[in-house]
């Protein structure tokens, strides 16, 4: 049975600007530990920039960012990731001359002494470190069931496994919080199902933290613990799905304001924005 | 027509009359060709983990060549100038890491460029200023008598040098492709941010790859300073392995080295058998006409990655 814990990951009062927009106002999300939350919200709301703040690549104007205890006024890429937070990106971000495997094994790299002159004449222990970390990356290639293409460089691959394939780069780190963004954006049915199944897997089975974008309601209504939503930069709704599905201010969102049309079940129309 | 017999028989019918003078001339083209792929080398790895064009690396090896020279001028064993020299060159990377690309960090690839060219001078004028501008004779040792094997005519520094270069091509090789920095290091190339997001410290990646490209560039300063004394047209040669890159490729290790041996040979073959056709000195621009041939029909080089873009 799965537990939600405590809140791992605290944002207090995250503002972002870029010259004159206000990417971000005033955000203050929890991320509790063991949960699946789904941040979402229509074009340039500020989903992406969330993320970005969260594992270090924006540095917010003012707020702070709690993770594991330790308060900062901002994040940095390095410490982020050895401190346990992975992630995706929208646009697949792969090593594109490299192998699967070797994607992969770029995961590995903060996990193994940070030697880098053994490293470098791979020599004794350094090997047989590599070789563990090998066994690793394998077993993610058989979780993800991307065995035929280990040794295929991944410019190659066609879109929906280039996702799966940066999906086991960020597994690879073993990362306590898995940040994915646009999972299953431009994915077919069967490809949209199988990742849902292994976001599910990972956080049953490796216990990892997932918060997650996503435009496809069907998906987020179904996998996620939590939604938290987002418009223009402020955070307008915040709570359990079915609470969200009913939200008027989401659905105004969403749609414009109620008065101007006919407002239906508010996942109809978001499906329909989605398949756009 | 007797132009055109000058090019398509004579050569041919010269060659054919004297094999051992052919098999004498590829050799002598291999191996400076491999002093080529030194420089080239210098090139790729920078290229490779920052995405640079290093207009800078010619300068580099300048004044790498002129801190090893200046040392030993002023009295050092050859070993306490090399490790010294190579002190230096980690120095400069860490300052370069420090003033130029951090500053730059997520700019356009040229603006990179630019910082760069702005480096060459710098380097050069510093350079020269520390150790003054004129030619200093190099000589580490390396005998330079040439001597005969089975009819060729070998000239044993370039067997050294050669060797030298061929050891340390090698050993990159197996660095980049093999060891978990080299993978880091691929991953920097790859992508900036998507490297950053699993971890690795793009500063000292950084700091890394231009102190190598230091030491490659001290290694082929002291090579091409003990064949032509240490003096700025050094910093020239660096202008020959641009023809050698595209040949081979931005990217690939090993394409450096095989451009650089194709252009070594391909510019003596040229110069001794075609030279008189088009009255001599090809060998200064056959490199880059050839180069151009490969612009026309293989703009990645032969072992460049084909950067293939989903539409």
């Amino acid at each position: 049975m799965r537990r939600i814990g405590d809140p791992v990951l605290t944002t207090d009062r995250i503002t972002l600007t870029f010259g004159g927009v206000t990417a971000l106002n005033e955000i203050s999300v929890k991320i509790r530990h063991h949960e699946i939350l789904a941040i979402i919200g229509p074009n340039g709301a500020g989903k992406t920039s969330m993320l970005n703040v969260i594992n270090g690549f924006y540095y917010p104007q003012s707020g702070s960012i709690t993770w594991k205890g330790e308060t900062r006024s901002r994040m940095r890429p390095y410490h982020a990731a050895a401190q346990g937070i992975a992630r995706t990106f929208q646009n697949v971000a792969l090593f594109r001359g490299m192998t699967t495997l070797d994607n992969i094994m770029t995961g590995r790299l903060l996990r193994m002494r940070r030697n880098f002159l053994w490293q470098a004449l791979y020599l004794g222990p350094a090997q047989k470190e590599e070789l563990a970390h090998r066994a690793h990356a394998e077993r993610i290639i058989d979780f993800l069931e991307i065995q035929a293409i280990r040794k295929t460089p991944v410019g190659r691959l066609p879109y929906g496994l280039q996702k799966r394939v940066e999906l086991g780069r960020a597994l690879a780190m073993e990362p306590e919080l898995l940040l994915l963004d646009e999972p299953m954006a431009g994915m077919n049915v069967e490809e949209k199902e199988d990742m849902c199944r292994f976001i599910l897997d990972i956080n049953d089975e490796f216990g990892t933290t997932i918060a997650l974008i996503e435009h496809d309601m069907g998906v987020v209504m179904d996998i996620s613990d939590r939604v938290v939503v987002l418009d223009y930069g402020r955070k307008i709704a915040d709570g359990p799905p079915d609470e969200i599905r009913a939200s008027a201010e989401v659905i105004a969102a969403y749609l414009g304001e109620p008065d101007q049309g006919e407002v239906r079940a508010a996942s109809a129309p978001a499906r329909r924005s989605a398949a756009t | 027509m007797d132009f055109l017999a000058a090019v398509f028989m004579t050569p041919f019918g010269n060659m054919w009359s004297n094999p051992e003078f052919v098999l004498e001339v590829v050799i002598g083209g291999l191996l400076s060709g491999v002093m080529y792929s030194l420089v080239a080398l210098g090139f790729v790895l920078i290229y490779k983990a920052s995405g640079v064009f290093n207009f800078a690396q010619g300068t580099m090896v300048l004044f790498a060549a002129l801190t090893f020279v200046g040392l030993i001028e002023r009295g050092l064993p050859i070993w306490g100038a090399f490790l010294i020299a190579i002190a230096v060159m980690v120095l400069l990377a860490v300052a370069i890491e420090r003033l130029m690309l951090r500053p730059l960090v997520n700019q356009e690839q040229i603006i990179l460029f630019m910082a760069t060219i702005g480096l060459a001078f710098f380097l050069e004028g510093f350079g020269q200023l520390v150790w003054g501008g004129d030619v200093h004779p190099l000589d580490i040792g390396i005998p330079k008598a040439p001597f005969i094997v089975g009819g060729v005519l070998i000239n044993e520094f370039d067997l050294v040098a050669a060797a030298v270069a061929g050891s340390l091509v090698a050993g990159l090789a197996l660095f980049f492709q093999r060891t978990a920095v080299g993978r880091a290091l691929r991953a920097v190339a790859d992508d900036h941010q998507a490297a950053q997001s699993v971890g690795i410290p793009l500063r000292s990646i950084w700091v890394i790859v231009w102190s190598v490209a230091g030491v490659v560039g001290l290694v082929a300063g002291i090579m091409w300073g003990s064949k032509l004394g240490v003096q700025f047209s050094i910093s020239l040669v660096a202008l020959k392995a641009l023809p050698v890159l595209i040949l081979g490729g931005f990217t690939s290790v090993p394409g450096a080295i095989i451009g650089g041996l194709i252009v070594g040979v391909g510019e003596k073959v040229a110069e001794v058998f075609w030279g008189p056709a088009f009255g001599g000195a090809i060998e200064d621009w056959f490199a880059y006409a050839l180069a151009l041939v490969f612009l026309l029909f293989r703009p990645h080089g032969l072992f460049g990655e084909r950067i293939i873009e989903r539409v």
